[in-house]
């Protein structure tokens, strides 16, 4: 296991350089000057010139590709013109925004996919199933930034505005403008409430996903021996299926974390930028829109190694909950 | 007309089965009632019109001598004979046409490519015509705006059926950039193995542990965006996932006899595996690219949605839910329609995209 660990870590960091490789020519090679966030439109060609050397500008992309990832390498992402700030500082300002986004999202869509995935397969061919199924397919092709705005459409303005609902749900931000002034109750209310909409449009989608592979998976094991022993032995059916066939059920679906987490990041793009939530995937999108080079290197950069770091936990952990793997050999 | 009544009959002993029927039908009567309803604009676009205009009236004379020829066949030659092997491509055919949700996808994208195609003929206006700007802004669904106006007073119906074309090309396209190139370096890798194998599929790590859309966002970005760039960039996204389907499949069929057989003739590497394994592990291919095209209207739509995608004033579907997006409460129908088609096309891909998963599966078949 030690082993395996280690080797799934070494193997890591080509795949890291690699990345960074992408992300360095995708940025240099394109059209444009990154200097040209600097400049005015009377300055004068002396100055440019000048500012194209302070920033190292002048060396060719290959000498540039090696003293950029020289710096990565101690942990130096540059410094982000649009924020005036080291980046990996705006990142990680930003960074647990994401995350708290994401990890809402990822435990709902995981908690409601399993349990509608089970219940599924236990009634398989029922109305239930194919009803659910219908529905579930109908999320799984939606486009999330859509859902978003048709949430913010029926919970936020015309709860509030049309129907006049009692409860209605923010459609911007992490926190009320008013935020400071609050009580600590009102706090945590303010920012659950907040929560609400952003999570739900990045979970609906994913739960379909997860429900469906879910149904798949224990739709398999409910049909092997074990199951009919435990049946035999006179267990009510509850415990059956959520006891015995249900843990066993769930290991793939531990694979499918890892494969969601590139998904997730992605849809948190769309997310964030609808509810000007103040994540990473936001973010990078303004840093791209104002030209911010070096936040954008570093900011995909970023993105990608926490796609890898997601996958590696995945495989580890199916190693620990699948006592039937063996990784000593390749 | 007695083709026509005993083709188009509802019942009866032939094996053609009334849903096909009941396609072939409709197709006919709607290329019928376009050329009476719109006889004005066919003229024009047969006389002097663009390549598309010319285009939807070559598939307009299809939809109505395709469906009629179809009828007269099935009525001379009510049984048809029967072959004496059933292949594999057959079992999986019947199997599929027994599957009614795949059946309904399939046919509404038979029907939306049609749409695609027919759209200068059926759309009620000109996708760029700016209406009254001071009356005609926002209006709601009405009969002259079935899905209402934009803010520059134009018709979002006719805007949404230009858009169709957009989204199905680009899947279309993209998804089959994608998987030639998927195909082939899986084959490669997945035949020749070692060294090769060893760097192709690094490569595919990297690419799918990459955040695709940060990917294309930073690409189009900095570049100029335009359809080919799209299409180009949406290519090289999902050919990783074919790469590695693709190599499974080549690495079981390896062992197999008749591949054996190939090399024990003295074959070469590229006849085997561009003759006898990439034939072989098409199954799976085409279940990955058919869930893909699904995939691929949806990125590309989010790109748009970005103002990345295709640039206005092409119509396209993200780029209209974008439109609607700072008018909600006031205009809701902007941002609706467009989603809704969205969501409708892809469902049918995803359905389609199971269908066949089921079809070709011979150890899922009933």
């Amino acid at each position: 296991m030690t082993k395996y660990v280690v080797r799934r870590l070494l193997g890591a960091v080509p795949l890291l350089i690699g990345i960074a490789t992408i992300v360095f020519f995708a940025v240099n090679l394109a059209p444009g000057d990154p200097a040209s966030y600097f400049m005015a439109p009377g300055m004068t060609q002396e100055v440019v010139e000048q500012m194209r050397t302070n920033f190292g500008l002048d060396d060719p992309v290959p000498v540039r590709y090696v003293k950029w990832l020289g710096s990565m390498l101690t942990g130096d992402f540059g410094f982000s013109f649009s924020h005036s700030r080291p980046v990996l500082d705006v990142l990680t300002t930003f960074l647990p925004n994401t995350l708290l986004l994401s990890a809402c999202a990822l435990s709902l869509a995981f908690l409601f996919g399993i349990f509608l995935g089970t219940l599924q397969a236990v009634r398989q061919h029922s109305a239930f199933d194919s009803a659910t199924s219908v529905v579930l397919l109908f999320f799984y092709s939606m486009p999330s930034f859509w859902l978003a705005l048709m949430l913010i459409l029926t919970f936020s303005l015309f709860a509030r505005n049309v129907w006049e609902w009692p409860v209605w749900f923010p459609a911007s931000g992490m926190t009320p403008t008013d935020y400071d002034f609050l009580s600590f109750g009102e706090q945590v209310r303010a920012r659950f409430m907040h929560l609400v909409l952003p999570t739900a449009s990045l979970a609906l989608v994913l739960t379909a996903g997860i429900a469906r592979y879910m149904r798949t998976s224990m739709l398999e094991v409910i049909r092997q021996d074990f199951v009919r022993t435990a049946r035999a032995k006179g267990l009510s059916e509850r415990v059956v299926v959520f006891k015995h066939a249900l843990r066993n059920a769930l290991i793939p679906i531990v694979t499918l974390a890892g494969l969601y987490i590139p998904i997730l990041f992605s849809g948190s793009v769309f997310i964030e930028y609808i509810f000007a939530w103040p994540g990473l995937g936001r973010t990078i999108v303004d840093a791209i829109n104002t030209r911010d080079y070096p936040l954008v290197m570093g900011g995909s950069f970023f993105f990608a190694t926490m796609v890898v770091v997601a996958n590696l936990i995945a495989d580890l952990l199916y190693a620990v909950v699948d006592p039937r793997i063996r990784y000593e050999r390749t | 007309m007695p083709w026509s009544t005993r083709a188009f009959a509802m019942s009866g002993p032939e094996r053609v089965r009334w849903p096909t029927r009941a396609l072939a039908l409709g197709v006919w009567l709607g290329g019928l009632w376009i050329l009476v309803t719109r006889f004005g604009r066919v003229r024009a676009a047969l006389l002097d019109g663009a390549l598309d205009d010319r285009l939807a009236v070559v598939t307009l004379a299809l939809t109505l001598v395709v469906p009629a020829i179809w009828g007269w066949r099935v009525s001379r030659k009510p049984e048809r004979q029967k072959r004496a092997g059933v292949s594999q491509w057959d079992l999986a055919a019947r199997a599929f046409s027994k599957n009614r949700t795949a059946v309904a996808g399939l046919v509404i994208i038979v029907l939306l490519y049609l749409v695609a195609l027919l759209t200068p003929l059926l759309a009620p206006f000109d996708p760029a015509f700016q209406g009254d700007l001071v009356n005609e802004r926002y209006v709601g669904p009405s009969a002259v705006h079935p899905l209402g106006t934009d803010q520059f007073a134009r018709d979002v119906f006719s805007r949404l059926l230009y858009g169709t074309r957009i989204s199905l090309v680009i899947g279309f396209v993209s998804v089959g950039i994608s998987v030639t190139i998927g195909t082939v370096l899986g084959a490669i890798a997945g035949y020749i193995g070692g060294v090769v194998d060893g760097l192709i599929m690094r490569v595919v790590d990297m690419v799918i542990s990459f955040p695709t859309l940060i990917l294309l966002i930073t690409i189009i970005a900095f570049f100029q965006p335009s359809i080919f760039l799209i299409v180009a960039v949406l290519g090289l996204t999902l050919w990783p996932n074919t790469a590695r389907i693709v190599r499974a499949e080549v690495l079981s069929l390896r062992e197999r006899e008749f591949v054996q057989a190939a090399v024990a003739l003295g074959y070469s590497k590229r006849r085997i595996i561009l003759g006898h394994l990439i034939p072989n592990a098409l199954g799976p291919v085409i279940v990955a690219s058919t869930l893909g095209i699904g995939q691929m209207i949806v990125l590309e739509a989010g790109l748009s949605f970005l103002g990345l995608g295709v640039q206005p004033p092409t119509p396209s579907w993200g780029t209209m839910v974008a439109d609607g997006r700072n008018v909600l409460l006031g205009a809701w129908w902007l941002s609706t329609f467009p989603g809704l088609a969205i969501v409708f096309t892809v469902l049918s891909f995803n359905l389609v995209g199971d269908g066949l998963r089921d079809a070709l599966d011979p150890r899922l078949r009933t």
